[in-house]
């Protein structure tokens, strides 16, 4: 089966407009003409990965293979990992600084939501090395 | 209720017109995850939070309508990035919390 091949760089600077790679991934999936539930899913789920490799660690790239019954994304970056994964699973747990916060991020949401959306999640993560966030989509 | 019954009734101020005609789904609240996490496709948001990364969150989220209260006005650069992307938005002076009282 043929497949949609694509790369976004996730500036790690830009926290004031970030979410161009996640914008883009829904504009093709629109484009393709995917069920609207799964655009959604996928749009807010990568969204939120890609903020936080902007938050949380220098910015990073965003791999995404789009299939005719589902998206598989992988979020990698070079930042300073996460120390304890189940923590930040849970909902409302933040390390984000109150400058992140007063732009509406910190609720500690983000990969809770991931979960959420995505049928498919596993982090990859190492201490000082960096983080891969997978998320896979079905087209339900 | 129609979109427009929505913005006289708070008295709003329009920024970006809104695509939809009715709305009838709606979500209250600033941080973006959790609006994410739990605002309905096609919703009108109802936020004090203003900058760019609202439009952002709209879109990916599907929003229909940003409602920002108490008097929030939005940047120059939100107020655009709604245009382009025909979403709704306003800005009114009363609080969340009035806002909601007028919704039907
Ligand atoms: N890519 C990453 N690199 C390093 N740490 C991360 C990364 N992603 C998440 N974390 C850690 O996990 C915590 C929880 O992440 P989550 O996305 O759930 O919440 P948040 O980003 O703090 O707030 P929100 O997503 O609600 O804006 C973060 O505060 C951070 O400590
Ligand atoms: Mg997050």
């Amino acid at each position: 089966m043929t497949s949609i091949k694509q790369s976004y760089i996730v500036d790690g600077n830009d926290f004031i407009s970030c979410g161009h790679a996640s914008e883009a991934v829904k504009r093709t999936l629109k484009e393709l003409g995917m069920p609207s539930d799964l655009i959604r899913r996928v749009a807010i789920a990568m969204y939120e990965g890609e903020i936080n490799m902007v938050i949380h660690a220098e910015g990073g790239v965003a791999d995404v293979e789009i299939f005719s019954d589902g998206v598989k994304i992988y979020l990698r970056d070079h930042g300073k990992g996460i120390a304890d994964i189940e923590q930040a699973m849970q909902e409302g747990f933040s390390t984000a600084t109150d400058d992140i916060r007063e732009l509406g991020f910190g609720a500690g949401m983000g990969l809770p939501n991931m979960k959420k959306y995505a049928d498919e999640m596993e982090i990859d993560t190492e201490i000082g090395v960096g983080t891969t966030v997978y998320l896979g989509f079905k087209v339900r | 209720m129609t979109t427009k019954a929505l913005v006289e009734s708070i008295d709003a101020t329009l920024y970006a017109p809104c695509a939809k005609d009715n709305i009838d789904a709606f979500y209250v609240g600033d941080f973006l995850s959790r609006v994410m996490g739990k605002a309905p496709s096609g919703c009108a948001w109802i936020t004090v939070m203003n900058n760019i990364n609202v439009a952002g969150v709209g879109v990916l989220a599907d929003v229909a309508m940003i409602v920002l209260c108490e008097d929030v006005h939005p940047a120059e650069d939100l107020i655009e990035r709604c245009k382009t992307e025909n979403i709704g938005l306003v800005s009114t002076k009363l609080s969340a919390y009035e806002v909601c009282r007028n919704l039907k």
